[in-house]
């Protein structure tokens, strides 16, 4: 199966190290794609709050370009940021559902000479690592099994609602298999899914920073080593903000969140530098976690 | 931004309760006050009847990680929506503080397409000019709109930087060690992103050079 891939503005800017540690794991486990031509912004959560054709028609037309990209049969997208996976999988579906935003959405590609017909489906890398490449597959490749590492998995919501593609939308363990299949274990909490606020840590401090704080309590309460997440908002909401929520919450929270994608690059062998580690505020530190295969039958 | 608590309500109310007395505000519309096609008008833009079928069972409010921050819960919102409480609706914190987590949108036993019915009700608020107007919150929306209007990608840097000087350009300097943290990991760009062919942007969106939509 062949797939294309559809960055988002995010994975550009802040989100960096969740695009370089996509390209390093994909191509370690040979899995082929090509990134979509020209794509543009989804538009994300503020599009739709000024003009709501519009922003179906914007996410749309990613949708028509995939569809010249690739001539014929289902075309899988990957989206890794949840907002773009949200905002694609919505376009798709309410294109499909509602004939009124069909028609309206094609009267508005027409005029850039494009049009959609309904053969793209939006993919998250979380399903497409677990579901199409497999679990058993990715155990066998692990170099360093991650015994003894507590990962509290960060789902956010718009990888799982509303659609609820792969997964549950309010208790998903598709990340948590995968972190067992790394070798770590992972933490059972009820938070998973719980928003993160968002931009709202940008535009309503008080409102955002105690979303945040709330999970990252959580997490290191329950005794989790590393967060790892599959959104760039969320990953950048949960890391950069400790400082100033210890500060003003007279907290302690310490606490590395990573991209989910990074942890299996550094169960597969593959280095810092092809992750986007140093990127990170808070480097989590994994070596003494970090057991060659071989090793572990005599540990 | 700081909201209004509780505590700060009933601090504001108690030594003047006594000379608000004496003039007596109605606090409730009467019918003939109201927008009574309202609900109708919201339930049409945001997919379908159900929001006139609300049970009011409160499981949006429940849900919601921000109802504690709302002037109305999102279960009032759906009734003041239906009522025709336009100004009311539309005036409101409750519709900026979604941050679309889509829980209420899955767990209502009506099936609402509740973060749809605040969508709508965020265009109507900014068309209407309702919205308060330093809120970042849609101040925020309206200048990612501009971004891909013109370049048809956003760039994050330059999001912030025009959110700021248009609410608060002291909040800039208060952001300022935490922007050159993200930009030495090479994570706030400089270069604005964008499409090669802006033409179909703008084509889509029917942009006029020129003229602003907002």
């Amino acid at each position: 199966m062949k797939y294309l891939s559809y960055p988002g503005c995010s994975l550009r800017s802040t989100g960096r190290a969740y695009e370089e540690s996509i390209v390093a794991v994909f191509k370690a486990l040979e899995i082929e794609y090509e990134e979509l031509k020209d794509w543009n912004c989804c538009g994300a959560t503020s599009y739709v709050s000024i003009d709501e054709t519009d922003a179906f028609a914007l996410a749309a037309r990613n949708l028509a370009l995939a569809e010249l990209q690739v001539a014929e049969g289902t075309i899988n997208l990957i989206a890794p940021c949840s907002a773009c996976y949200l905002v694609l999988s919505k376009t798709e579906r309410y294109l499909e559902d509602y004939p009124d935003v069909r028609t309206n959405v094609n009267a508005k590609l027409d005029k850039a000479g494009l049009h959609y017909n309904g053969r793209v489906e939006v993919r998250h890398p979380l399903d497409v690592l677990v579901n199409d490449y497999g679990l058993e597959k990715i155990s066998k490749r692990v170099k360093y099994p991650l015994k003894g590492l507590k990962v509290a998995s960060y789902y956010g919501c718009q990888v799982v609602r509303p659609f609820a593609k792969f997964d549950h939308s309010h208790y998903p363990v598709t990340m948590d298999k995968l972190v067992q299949a790394l070798g770590a274990e992972p933490v059972d909490w009820p938070l998973k899914t719980r928003c993160c606020g968002g931009s709202l840590t940008g535009t309503t401090q008080e409102a955002g920073l105690r979303l945040n704080r709330l999970l990252l309590k959580e997490a290191q309460k329950r005794g989790a080593d590393i967060m790892l997440t599959c959104c760039p908002l969320c990953q950048h909401n949960l890391e950069c903000y400790q400082e100033r929520i210890n500060r003003i919450y007279q907290e302690e929270i310490d606490i590395p969140v990573a991209y989910f994608t990074q942890l299996i690059g550094v169960a597969l062998g593959l280095s810092e530098k092809e992750l986007g580690m140093q990127r990170l505020f808070k480097k989590p530190s994994l070596e003494k976690f970090m057991h060659p295969k071989g090793e572990m039958a005599h540990a | 931004m700081q909201l209004p608590t509780q505590k700060s309500v009933q601090q504001d109310e108690a030594p003047q309760k006594i000379e608000k007395m004496k003039h007596v505000v109605r606090r409730i519309k009467f019918e003939s006050e109201l927008d009574l096609d309202f609900g109708e008008r919201v339930a049409e833009k945001a997919y379908g009847q159900k929001l006139l079928s609300c049970i009011q069972c409160g499981t949006c409010s429940a849900t919601c990680p921000l109802a504690h921050y709302m002037d109305y819960t999102p279960r009032k919102i759906i009734a003041m929506t239906r009522e025709g409480f336009k100004e009311e609706v539309l005036n409101s914190l409750t519709i900026w503080l979604c941050a679309s987590c889509y829980s209420c949108y899955v767990q209502c036993p009506r099936q609402i397409h509740i973060t749809d019915v605040m969508y709508a009700l965020k265009r109507e608020a900014i068309q209407l000019g309702f919205h308060p107007k330093r809120l970042p919150i849609p101040i925020l929306a309206q200048e990612f709109y501009k971004r891909v209007l013109k370049d048809g990608r956003n760039t994050e840097s330059w999001l912030l930087i025009s959110l700021y000087l248009r609410t608060n350009p002291f909040k800039m300097l208060k952001e300022s060690i935490l922007g050159l943290k993200l930009f030495l990991r090479g994570r706030l760009t400089i270069g604005k992103e964008h499409v090669k062919r802006r033409d179909q942007i703008h084509a889509i969106l029917e942009h006029k050079k020129g003229g602003q939509p907002l």
